[in-house]
């Protein structure tokens, strides 16, 4: 259970090796966590994650490892029912995602249709199953990372934002499906956040380090929030930028 | 149907299918029904997450209202739904009073016997379960057993401040105290330091069957834990007649105002301190034998309907907490420690306990308790400052009171409740597979 100052006593995270899934697993309050839990698709990397929070300030929590795969969406219900059905799980966090390589899809939309799979269409598989056993168990959070990227076409990112677009949509919809089912979605839009999957990359103003991102999604679920920015600053920028005219945008030098 | 609960602190919301039972029988489906769990909930009026159950089936007991009233015996025969408030209303004006009331007239004689509930009369009358004849309860196999202190003892106990979590108590036989008139003779005293306060709670313990000290948590340096003490017995009825009362056991309180729904929290720290700073200065430094309403001395704060919307959407939380005699450090550290971590606390309440009942988690032990409302705002200096208190509480030989409790650390509870084995090996027996669970029993893995 979540208790009345929002520490939660279990968490899942649905993309085990996401760093900044692991910055909020390891951000939340460590003093009230029984039970940890990292899905991912790469056994040796998820084990070493793992062993990596044991030893840090998670050494009390049982951490448990699943693997599972974006593209097996035939077995991400029985993979859920059986983590669920082992216990109550208080926060899911959903990070599964892949930048991918614009310019590489747009040689080969084989590519596109990779980043898709793996930012939209695999997560939202995970996701509908999360939303069915959180709303039956009564309580929990689903965190669900997305990104400004999906708020607005940018011509340097656009196949990874409309993936992140459609699970943004469906996160918010989700999140009216749970309304009154003791259950809570909180969509997270953080801005560039300087991680292993944006390395090399030029870092744009605003740039975000995984921690502080973090850290705005603990006090997000504390605080029963839907929707969170990191920077918060972005909630108006991103306001902004979907008012803007497409010639002026096409010109932003970021 | 599915509803979102909370308790009166309104935190952590979890929603579960409520039934209105309105009989045994269905109070029997319900708990051999193939929901994950099943949870009695009566007014709600715990604070934290006691009377709900996440994904579970919640019977609510408000229909179990029936009231029988036995003058030759001087019990009454009470729906496990029935409120304080109905019985009051039913028996007062017959010359009769509950045996124990908690600062709320708004809990179900169930949830009392659930929570084994203390008023102002502790040290003279212990808990609520004290004044329980008997009680019907469906266990987890939905059998219906009837307890008492003779029948099954240790079944009885176990219910009695079990939490709910033992079966679904339906009614019991409660006994009343005779009184000559609904109103109360009230002696009211200022204390200007903490010291002076514990004083005058231990001399008016011995002096009045009631007793109670608001104690001002805002005030700072001489003043620190200064607070007014309010003590008191029912009026006899001459007495009343005499101030030109016409009927001395008319009883009908009503609520005076009621609380809008809020965006935000009122409670914060300058209006904390402006509301305790008037509170203490609007007491008389020494009033002796005050007539006042039964309603006025027990229930103040039930005058305004709603009163926990003034914290907020984002709700609050009740510690309560009672160390030995002797101990009296930890309450002294505890003043001074909310104040270092500025956290506005209005409606801090002192109160000195009489001797431990017998039931195995009944929280009253003899000692001083110190129960305050503290908005939930600050949350991470307020979880870092309690789960302190709770250690300190802990090695003191003290407890936190469960039934208020939202966020205790459970790895505490044995050392709290050394008890605690014991009353679950009878839970087990009345229990077997594990039917009952609230919120509060998974968060503290009780």
């Amino acid at each position: 259970m979540i208790d009345a100052l929002g520490r939660p006593q279990s968490v899942l995270l649905i993309g085990g090796t996401s760093e900044i899934g692991l910055a909020i697993v390891r951000a939340l309050p460590p003093e009230r966590l029984r039970r940890v839990v990292l899905l991912g698709r790469d056994a040796e990397r998820i084990d070493l994650a793992g062993k990596t929070l044991r030893q840090g300030a998670l050494a009390e929590a049982g951490v448990e490892t699943v693997v599972t795969r974006a593209e097996a969406s035939a077995d991400h219900g029985s993979v859920l029912d059986a983590l669920f059905d082992a216990g109550d799980v208080d926060v899911v966090v959903l990070a599964m995602g892949a930048l991918g390589d614009q310019a590489a899809a747009e040689a080969d939309p084989r590519q596109a249709v990779d980043t898709a799979q793996a930012t939209f269409v695999g997560p939202l598989s995970l996701m509908l199953h999360t939303g069915r056993r959180l709303a039956g168990q009564g309580h929990g959070v689903l965190v669900v990372l997305s990104s400004v990227a999906g708020r607005q076409a940018r011509r340097r990112n656009y196949v990874y934002g409309a993936a992140k677009a459609g699970l943004d949509l469906a996160a918010l919809g989700m999140a009216d499906q749970l309304h009154g089912s003791g259950a809570r979605v909180l969509v997270v839009r953080p801005g560039f956040v300087r991680t292993r999957m944006t390395a090399g990359l030029p870092v744009p103003p605003l740039a975000a380090d995984v921690d502080e991102v973090a850290r705005a999604v603990v006090a997000g679920i504390r605080a029963r929030r839907t929707v969170v920015y990191t920077p918060a600053v972005f909630r108006a920028v991103a306001a902004a930028l979907v008012v803007l005219p497409r010639a002026v945008l096409r010109r932003l030098p970021f | 149907m599915r509803e979102l609960l909370t308790g009166w602190g309104r935190t952590a919301p979890t929603a579960a299918t409520v039934h209105r039972v309105s009989s045994v029988a269905d109070v029997v489906a319900d708990v051999r029904s193939p929901a994950r769990a099943v949870l009695a909930r009566g007014l709600g009026r715990c604070y934290g997450d006691a009377a709900q159950s996440a994904g579970g089936r919640v019977m609510s007991t408000l229909r179990l209202s029936d009231v029988e009233l036995d003058e030759q015996r001087g019990t009454a025969v009470v729906g496990a739904g029935c409120s304080v408030d109905d019985l009051l209303r039913h028996v007062v004006p017959r010359g009769w009073f509950v045996p124990v009331t908690p600062g709320t007239r708004f809990v179900t004689i169930g949830g009392a016997i659930a929570a084994d509930v203390h008023g102002k009369n502790h040290h003279v009358d212990g808990t609520f379960g004290r004044h329980v004849r008997w009680l019907e309860l469906v266990d987890g196999s939905g059998e219906v057993r009837r307890l008492s202190p003779t029948e099954d003892p240790q079944a009885f106990w176990a219910t009695v401040g079990g939490l709910g979590l033992t079966g679904v108590v339906t009614r019991a036989e409660i006994s009343l105290r005779r009184v000559g008139s609904s109103w109360m003779r009230v002696t009211t005293a200022r204390a200007g330091d903490l010291g002076a306060l514990m004083t005058g709670l231990r001399e008016h313990d011995r002096r009045f069957r009631y007793t109670v000290a608001w104690i001002d948590l805002m005030s700072r340096g001489a003043a620190l834990g200064r607070g007014v003490l309010t003590s008191g017995d029912h009026a006899p009825g001459p007495d009343v007649l005499e101030r030109g009362v016409r009927d001395p056991l008319a009883y009908a309180p009503t609520a005076r105002a009621a609380m809008p729904a809020l965006p935000c929290s009122v409670v914060n720290r300058p209006g904390g301190r402006a509301f305790n700073a008037l509170w203490f200065r609007r007491a008389p430094q020494l009033q002796e034998a005050a007539l006042q309403p039964l309603a006025a001395f027990f229930h103040p704060l039930d005058g305004v309907r709603s009163w926990n919307r003034a914290y907020g959407p984002r709700g609050f939380l009740q510690y309560q907490f009672v160390v030995p005699d002797g101990r009296e450090d930890v309450i002294e550290d505890t003043v001074g420690a909310l104040q270092r971590a500025g956290t506005p606390a209005f409606l801090a309440v002192l109160k000195r306990f009489g001797p431990a009942g017998p039931a195995p988690l009944s929280f009253p032990r003899p000692g001083w308790t110190l129960a305050m409302d503290l908005p939930v705002g600050v949350a991470d200096t307020l979880a870092r400052v309690l789960d302190t208190l709770d250690a300190r509480v802990a090695a003191a030989g003290g407890a936190v009171y469960l039934v208020k409790d939202a966020r205790c650390r459970p790895d505490l509870l044995a050392a709290m409740y050394p008890r605690l084995d014991e009353w679950r090996a009878v839970r087990a027996r009345l229990d077997p597979s594990g039917r009952f669970s609230s919120d509060l029993s998974r968060r503290l893995a009780l």
